[in-house]
């Protein structure tokens, strides 16, 4: 009786057959024509649609270039030290728990790091309390968070991610502080140390390109008078000032030509004086200005471009790939998508603690890619979910995924992997319990 | 010469592998290239940050994807 062994290449052939047959199948049974699908189509496209008139300019192109800046100009090797195994263990906890808006976006490079610092550097707790807080304090997360989802939400999930990557990080190195940990021998092969400029320049870059960034997403406030409406009125004078800062910069620091530079302010100018009250437009100009005065260069400006450009070609694709999925299945506030809202406020309504708990746990096994986090729990708060089960989400959510947990089993074994699942998840829940008793 | 590029296999980690098989290609040298995807593996060679590079068992780059011509000198 022949066996039936297949060889490379039929195994190829029948997976382009199985794809094919499943696209088939898909479309042969789309429910075209039933007003929830129909529905729910035009829902992902509204939503993706919204972002990319509310968010993508003002809000996302900034934050790109400022995670790039991070990548370009902060020396890695430089907080490494902290992170070390010489480094003073309080020092250590303080500099895991923040660091990860430095050292990492994307859960490639937490994992690697992660089992560094755990086997190499600075051991368990440090290492937990980066694990925890990298993939929820990086840049891009918490601008996006708190421009979609609110400023309230944003610093909680900020503050949160912080303060419990901390004590996580202290009760793992509690509960295993009786395993003497084999250090693995090795000298951390670290960055080179970009010679860079002084601390001193690079902080004024960060604060002016951080200003520019709130100034132009400054919301309406509630009431006409009082700070923050005076900020809103003035917001664009402030961010057109910070921008000229940047544009000194650019031709002091980084030695950019002057009369390059003078193109872009100008065709900004322009833009801002034949489109008023339309803002994004010159804003749009001015971040393509600066593209194209960095882009392919051999220096630090050029660095700079090559880090945002690689966040966006990496990010934008998922992003999109989130909202469009979020706006299918959750829909926008008042419109529902796939799901029907009923049953997300059945499940994750209100305040309760089996409501925080299930946020909790959905998020710790479901894989969220960078940012996707925020369109979904916009839809989710949208169908209904609670605020306090939507920081649960925030905090377990992005810090954790299935195969994140097989990866971390590999690294730490069942017991300490399971521990730390546990540990993220009761967190989570009750920090998100906590955050909901106190916004009612 | 044994050529490893230490990774989990996102677009930097194969543009590492890209450049590293260019340069090692327009210097004619013979080399065997692997690819550790493994994170376990990552702390044996003292790797934190990826993609990392390393020719015969040592380090020569991590954290970053080298020029054409700063792949060619770390392989000479």
């Amino acid at each position: 009786m022949a066996t039936l062994t297949l060889n490379p290449g039929a195994r190829h052939e029948l997976k382009i057959f199985g794809l094919l047959a499943a696209v088939f199948a898909a479309v042969y049974f789309l429910p075209v024509g039933q007003p929830r699908f129909d529905g729910a189509v035009s829902e992902a496209l509204e939503l993706t649609k919204w972002y990319a008139r509310e968010h993508v300019v003002l809000c996302l192109l900034p934050a790109f270039w400022i995670a790039g800046a991070i990548a370009a100009f902060v020396s890695q090797a430089s907080v490494m030290r902290y992170l070390g195994p010489t480094a003073s263990k309080p020092l250590a906890y303080g500099v895991g728990s923040v660091s990860g808006t430095i050292l990492a976006v994307c859960s490639c490079t937490v994992l690697p790091l992660f089992s560094g610092i755990y086997r190499m550097g600075a051991g368990l707790g440090p290492a937990t309390a980066f694990l925890y807080s990298g993939p929820a304090i990086n840049v891009l997360a918490i601008v996006m968070t708190a421009k979609v989802l609110g400023a309230p939400l944003g610093i909680a999930r900020a503050v949160g991610a912080v303060a419990f990557s901390v004590i996580i990080g202290l009760l793992m190195a509690f509960i295993f502080r009786h395993e003497e940990q084999k250090k693995v021998a090795a000298v951390i092969a670290l960055p080179e140390s970009e010679a860079g400029r002084p601390l001193r320049q690079t902080a004024t870059l960060f604060a002016v390109l951080v200003g520019i960034l709130v100034f132009a997403n400054w919301g309406a406030a509630s009431q006409t008078t009082g700070f923050f409406a005076t900020v809103f009125a003035a917001k664009w004078l402030i961010t057109s000032l910070l921008g000229g800062v940047l544009a000194i910069m650019l031709w002091r620091w980084f030695k950019l030509e002057p009369a390059r530079i003078a193109t872009v302010a100008a065709a900004t100018i322009i833009t801002a004086i034949a489109l008023p009250g339309h803002p994004t437009w010159p804003f749009l100009v001015a971040v393509l200005g600066l593209a194209w005065l960095s882009a392919g260069r051999d220096d630090e400006a050029g660095e700079w471009f090559k880090q945002a450009w690689d966040y966006t070609k990496q990010i934008v694709p998922l992003l999109l790939g989130g909202v469009l999925v979020a706006g299918f299945l959750l829909g926008r506030p008042g419109h529902e998508g796939m799901i029907p809202s009923a049953w997300i406020s059945g499940l994750v309504g209100g305040n309760s603690i089996a409501s925080n708990l299930f946020a909790a746990v959905s998020g710790a096994f479901m894989y969220f890619a960078t940012l996707t986090e925020v369109p979904i729990v916009q839809g989710l708060v949208g169908s209904g979910m609670g605020a306090g089960p939507s920081l649960a989400l925030l905090l377990a959510g992005p810090a954790l995924s299935l195969p994140a947990m097989l990866v971390l089993n590999s690294i730490l074994g069942l017991k300490k992997t399971a521990t730390y699942v546990a540990l993220v998840i009761a967190m989570a829940a009750i920090s998100g319990w906590i955050y909901g008793l106190l916004m009612v | 010469m044994k050529i490893q590029i230490l990774g989990s296999g996102c677009a930097k980690c194969r543009q590492l592998a890209a450049v590293t098989e260019q340069a090692a290609h327009e210097m004619g040298l013979t080399y065997e290239l692997e690819k550790i995807t493994d994170v376990t593996r990552f702390a044996d060679f003292g790797v934190m940050f990826t993609p990392a590079l390393a020719v015969d068992g040592v380090v020569k780059v991590s954290g970053k994807v080298p020029s054409l011509d700063e792949a060619k000198k770390l392989l000479s």
